[in-house]
C-alpha cells in the first residue's frame, strides 16, 4: 500500500507563491464474486489508486486527476490543473479548507480479515447464500445471481493550508437477487447484508430478505386510485429522507435551487421529524473521521422537531455565507468535484413500533419498494411521483399485495404530512439509515 | 501510437491460458476527459484528466476470471494475469495456439476537432453563449447552469480467438439547465446536445436555440397544473426521446437476462410481443449518435439489429460471453464502462421505426389524454416487465387539442402490455442522447422514436383523473 500522505505532501510542497494546492488521494482493493447455479460466473480482483488535484491561483480554481499514482502522471495532472485555473472566473470565495480545531472522532473502520480471508472462502459464502435462498421457500424458482463483494479503501487529503487527513475503511457484503413464481407470474427480490468484516456477515439475514421480498409480491394486483396515508418501510423512508437532506446542501440553497432557501427557523416538517447528519456515527457504513476536504466529521442538526435549523456546508459555500464548514464536503471520486451534501442522514427514532403505526393508520398502503426515484422527484419544484409496490392495509391489518402503481405528492407537503415516526431505526448497506414513516394525503394512482 | 505492442499482447494471452482455460482477452484503454461548467454566469472549475489501464479476462467453462491494473509494465500485467487466471484449472492449455494479427486500424472521422486540439476558451465561449441565451428568454429565468464535456477514448482489445482491434471514440456534450421562478414556485428546464464526434458538433447545433428551448420549458411549466392520476391515453412526442422503449423492452431483450430466464421476453422469439405497428431496432452504426461505435468493447463490429419486427420478436442482443453459451456470434453489444469493468450485453442506439400517420393527426384523434413532449429517465424490472419513466414536459390533451402544461410526474406500466397497446405511430423521428446504467456500469446510449400513442398507461399525478 502506498503512503498516501507522503505522496500528497510531495505534491502540495510544489505550491508556488500565490498558489494553493489540494491533493485528494485514494487507494483501494476490491473483490467481487458472482455465483450462478453453483458455479462461479465471475471473479474480479483488483487494486487501483488515483489522485485528484485542485489548484487555486488568484481566486481561480483548476482541477485535474490521474488514474494512477505514478510520479510522471501526477506531475502532468498538476500542470493540467494549473493550466485549467487560468480559464476559470475569479471567485472571491474560493479557497482550501483550513484546520478549524475540531477534533476528528476516533473510529475503528478497518478490519484486516477482508484482506486475509482466502478467496476460496469468499466464493464459498456466495455459493452458500445461493443454496440458502433456494432452501427458504419452494416458490423460489432461481437466482439471477448470488454475490460476495468487498472493498478496502484508504484515502488522504493534503493541502497547502495545513490539512493532512487520512481515512481507512473496509466493507464487505453478500447479496442475492431471487426470482419466485411460476410460468404465469414472476416476482423478484433483493436481499443483502453488509459488514465491516467477513466474520460479521449475516448470511441468513440476506437469504431471508431475498426470499421474502421475491415471494411477498406473488399474486399482487394493481390497486384503485385514491388519496391515502402511506407507510414507508425503513428502506424506502431512507431514500425519501436522503432526497430531503440533499436539498439542504448550501450549494443548492445558494444557487436558488432548494425549496428550503431563506427558510431557516421555519416549521418545514412535522414536529415529529428531527433530522441529523452524523458521519461520525460508526453505525453508518458511510462513516468516516474526516470529510473529503480533510475537516473533522461532526453532528449537524438539520430539522429539530420539524424546524429548519441549518444547511450543510463545505469551505467554499461557508465562505460565501460568512460561516464555517460543517464538515460536509463530498467528492465524487478523483475526477469528481467537491460539493457540500449529506454524508450520513437519519431521522431520530420516534415512540411507536411499526405494528402500532399500522394499527393507527387503519386503511392505507404499506410501501415496500419504489422505482424511478431519479426521474420522479424534482428537488427544485418538490414534485414527487414514484413507482411503488407494497401491501394494502385494511383496518390496521395487512391485506393483499399490490403493485404497478405510483405514489405522488410534493416533497415539502410530505414532510409536513408525516404523522408517525417509527422506533425501528435501521442502518442500510448504502450508508443510509431509515425507520418506518407514515405520511398522510398521498395520491395512489393505479386503476 | 499503439497502446500495447503485438508481441506483448501475444505474450499476455499465452500466459493467461497457461493454467488452462477456453478464452483469454486483454483490453487496454486510455481515456482523457475534459469538463467545464458555468453557474451564476461565472465559469467554475475546469477539470481534466487521464486514466489508462488494462483489464484481463480468462474464461473456462462458464466461469470468468477478471483483473485490472493501471500498471502496464510486465510486472503489473503479470500480477493481473495471475489474479484473472487464479481459478483456471483442469482443461488443456490452449496457450500454444494463440496467434493475433492486428486488424488495420481506421480511426473515426473526427480529425476536424479532437478535443485536445481545441482551445479551452472556445469551449468556455459556448457556456457563456448558453447563459446569455437562456437568461435572454425572460426575467423569470433566475438561474442557468451550463456544462460542456468531451472525451477521447482509445482502446485495444485482443483475444485468444485471434481478434486484435484498436478503436478511438470521441464524444462531445453540451447541456443547459434553467430555473424559472414564478408565483407557484420554481420550475426547471433542461436540454442537452451530445454526439459521438469532436468539436465539429457545434457546426450543426444551434446553441442559442438549445438554451431557448430549456429556458422556455422552465417558464412554460410555471403555469403547470397538477397532473392527473390514473390510467389514460398517452401520446409520446417524437422529439421527446425513446426512453419508454429502452426501458419497456430494450433491457428485457438483453441476452444475459434471457439466458437466466429473468426477462418477460425469454423463450418468445417468433411470437407476437407487441402491436403490429412496432418495429424496434438497436443500431450501433447510426452516424455519430451518442451510442454509436465501430467496434464494441470486445472487438466485434457494431451492427444494426432488428429486435422486434411488425410486433414479432426476432432476436435478442448478444455479447461474446452470452453468445458462446448459445454457440452463436455476438451482435456487437458487448460494452464496458472502462478497463476496470467486465463487459456485458448493453444497448447502443435503440429506437422504434417511424410509421405513416402525421403527429398532428394522432393528437387530433385523441379526445382526452396526456401529451408528453419530453421524457425523463426511467427504470425497469426485466423479470416482471414493470417499468416507470418520468415526464419533464407534458400537457393535457382535450378534444384533440394540446392544452394546459402539467407538473412533472412518473408514468408506470408493464412492458408487454404497453407494447400491445400502441395504436398509432407517426412519420416523425428523433434520437436523443442518454446514459444507461446497468449493474453499476454507465455507458452512453441513444433512444429514439416517432410520435406514438398508447391507449392506456397509468399516470402518477396528484389530480383526480
Amino acid at each position: 500500500m502506498p503512503d498516501l500522505i507522503e505522496i500528497g505532501k510531495s505534491v502540495v510542497g510544489q505550491a508556488k507563491a500565490g498558489e494553493e494546492i489540494e491533493a485528494y488521494l485514494v487507494w483501494e482493493r476490491e473483490t467481487s464474486i458472482r455465483v450462478y447455479q453453483a458455479s462461479v460466473e465471475s471473479l474480479t480482483g483488483a487494486e487501483s489508486s488515483g489522485i485528484g488535484i485542485r489548484v487555486i491561483r488568484g481566486n481561480r480554481v483548476g482541477v485535474s486527476y490521474a488514474g494512477t499514482l505514478e510520479r510522471a502522471e501526477i506531475e502532468r495532472a498538476l500542470e493540467e490543473a494549473r493550466d485549467n485555473s487560468r480559464f476559470a472566473s475569479e471567485d472571491p470565495h474560493s479557497g482550501m479548507a483550513s484546520p478549524d480545531g475540531v477534533e476528528a472522532p476516533t473510529l475503528d473502520l478497518w478490519r484486516g480479515d477482508i484482506l486475509t480471508t482466502p478467496t476460496a472462502r469468499k466464493i464459498e459464502l456466495a455459493m452458500e447464500l445461493e443454496r440458502a435462498v433456494k432452501a427458504r421457500d419452494s416458490r423460489i424458482r432461481s437466482l439471477n445471481s448470488s454475490n460476495y463483494g468487498d472493498v478496502s479503501v484508504q484515502g488522504a487529503v493534503v493541502n497547502s493550508a495545513g490539512i493532512a487527513s487520512y481515512t481507512q475503511q473496509t466493507y464487505c457484503w453478500l447479496w442475492a437477487y431471487a426470482l419466485a413464481g411460476t410460468d404465469d407470474e414472476t416476482q423478484t427480490g433483493y436481499g443483502m447484508h453488509a459488514s465491516r468484516d467477513v466474520a460479521g456477515l449475516d448470511l441468513a439475514f440476506a437469504a431471508n430478505e431475498a426470499a421474502e421480498k421475491a415471494t411477498r409480491m406473488l399474486g399482487a394486483t394493481k390497486p384503485a386510485s385514491g388519496l391515502f396515508t402511506v407507510i414507508l418501510e425503513p428502506d424506502i423512508a431512507s431514500s425519501f429522507l436522503a432526497i430531503a437532506a440533499s436539498t439542504l446542501s448550501a450549494e443548492a440553497v445558494q444557487r436558488g435551487r432548494s425549496i428550503f432557501a431563506g427558510r431557516l427557523g421555519e416549521q418545514v416538517a412535522s414536529p415529529l421529524v428531527t433530522l441529523v447528519d452524523d458521519p461520525g456515527d460508526p453505525r453508518f457504513f458511510s462513516a468516516a473521521p474526516y470529510d473529503d476536504e480533510g475537516l473533522a466529521s461532526r453532528r449537524n442538526v438539520l430539522f429539530q422537531d420539524g424546524i429548519l435549523k441549518g444547511f450543510l456546508y463545505d469551505s467554499h459555500t461557508a465562505r460565501k455565507d460568512g460561516t464555517s464548514s460543517t464538515g460536509s464536503a463530498i467528492r465524487g471520486g478523483i475526477a469528481g468535484s467537491t460539493t457540500p451534501g449529506p454524508r450520513a442522514t437519519m431521522a431520530l427514532p420516534g415512540q411507536s413500533s411499526p405494528e402500532q403505526i399500522l394499527a393507527v393508520a387503519g386503511d392505507c398502503y404499506l410501501i415496500q419498494s419504489i422505482s424511478g426515484i431519479h426521474s420522479g422527484v424534482n428537488p427544485i419544484s418538490g414534485d414527487f411521483s414514484v413507482g411503488a409496490e407494497g401491501i394494502r392495509v385494511r383496518g390496521g391489518e395487512l391485506a393483499e399485495p399490490v403493485k404497478e402503481f405510483t405514489i405522488s405528492s410534493n416533497l415539502q407537503k410530505m414532510l409536513l404530512d408525516v404523522r408517525a415516526v417509527g422506533n425501528d431505526l435501521t442502518f442500510r448497506p448504502g450508508g443510509t439509515a431509515g425507520l418506518t414513516l407514515a405520511i398522510d394525503n398521498v395520491n395512489v394512482s393505479g386503476t | 501510437m499503439t497502446l500495447l505492442n503485438e508481441t506483448v499482447v501475444q505474450k499476455v494471452l499465452r500466459r493467461a491460458l497457461a493454467r488452462g482455460g477456453d478464452f483469454a482477452e486483454i483490453f487496454v484503454e486510455e481515456k482523457a476527459t475534459f469538463s467545464a461548467s458555468l453557474e451564476d454566469s461565472l465559469v467554475e472549475e475546469l477539470a481534466s484528466g487521464t486514466s489508462r489501464g488494462a483489464g484481463i479476462r480468462v474464461r473456462f467453462g462458464d466461469t470468468t476470471g477478471f483483473a485490472h491494473t493501471a500498471d502496464l509494465s510486465e510486472a503489473g500485467l503479470n500480477r493481473a494475469i495471475e489474479a484473472a487466471s487464479s481459478l483456471a484449472r483442469g482443461s488443456t492449455s490452449r496457450a500454444a495456439e494463440v496467434a493475433v494479427t492486428p486488424r488495420v486500424f481506421v480511426p473515426l472521422a473526427h480529425e476536424k476537432a479532437i478535443p485536445g486540439s481545441v482551445a479551452k476558451d472556445r469551449k468556455i465561449e459556448l457556456l457563456q453563449r448558453l447563459d446569455a441565451a437562456g437568461r435572454g428568454q425572460g426575467a423569470a429565468i433566475r438561474q442557468v447552469n451550463a456544462g460542456y464535456s468531451d472525451s477521447l477514448r482509445r482502446f485495444l482489445v485482443a483475444n485468444s480467438d485471434g481478434v486484435f482491434v484498436e478503436e478511438e471514440q470521441v464524444r462531445t456534450r453540451l447541456s443547459i439547465s434553467c430555473i424559472a421562478l414564478g408565483d407557484t414556485g420554481m420550475q426547471t428546464g433542461y436540454e442537452t446536445a451530445a454526439m459521438t464526434m469532436g468539436f465539429e458538433l457545434f457546426d450543426d447545433i444551434d446553441v442559442d436555440e438549445l438554451a431557448a428551448r430549456a429556458a422556455n420549458r422552465a417558464i412554460q411549466k410555471l403555469s403547470a397544473r397538477p397532473t392527473p392520476s390514473g390510467p389514460m391515453p398517452v401520446v409520446l412526442a417524437g422529439q421527446g426521446g425513446g426512453v419508454l422503449f429502452h426501458e419497456a423492452c430494450g433491457h428485457g431483450l438483453e441476452a444475459d437476462h434471457i439466458l437466466k430466464a429473468s426477462s418477460v421476453y425469454a423463450g418468445r422469439v417468433g411470437e407476437t410481443v407487441a402491436s403490429p405497428l412496432v418495429t424496434l431496432v438497436d443500431d450501433g452504426t447510426v452516424t455519430n449518435q451518442w451510442g454509436t461505435y465501430s467496434h464494441d468493447d470486445e472487438g466485434n463490429p457494431s451492427a444494426r439489429n432488428v429486435l422486434i419486427e411488425n410486433g414479432v420478436l426476432s432476436d435478442y442482443m448478444w455479447d461474446s460471453t452470452q453468445g458462446s453459451r448459445e454457440r452463436r456470434a455476438s451482435s456487437g453489444n458487448g460494452r464496458r464502462q472502462s478497463y476496470a469493468h467486465l463487459p456485458m450485453v448493453r444497448m447502443t442506439n435503440t429506437y422504434l421505426m417511424p410509421g405513416r400517420q402525421s403527429p398532428d393527426e394522432i393528437i387530433a384523434d385523441t379526445e382526452r389524454g396526456i401529451y408528453v413532449a419530453k421524457l425523463g429517465g426511467g427504470q425497469v424490472n426485466t423479470a416482471t416487465g414493470d417499468f416507470v419513466f418520468g415526464m419533464t414536459e407534458a400537457y393535457l390533451i382535450e378534444n384533440g387539442q394540446i392544452t394546459a402544461p402539467l407538473r412533472d410526474a412518473n408514468l408506470i406500466g408493464n412492458g408487454p402490455e404497453v407494447l400491445a397497446n400502441i395504436d398509432a405511430v407517426a412519420d416523425d423521428f428523433t434520437i436523443i442522447p442518454g446514459t444507461c446504467g446497468k449493474d453499476g456500469q454507465s455507458v452512453p446510449v441513444g433512444c429514439g422514436q416517432p410520435t406514438v400513442r398508447i391507449t392506456q398507461v397509468t399516470v402518477g399525478g396528484t389530480a383526480g383523473a
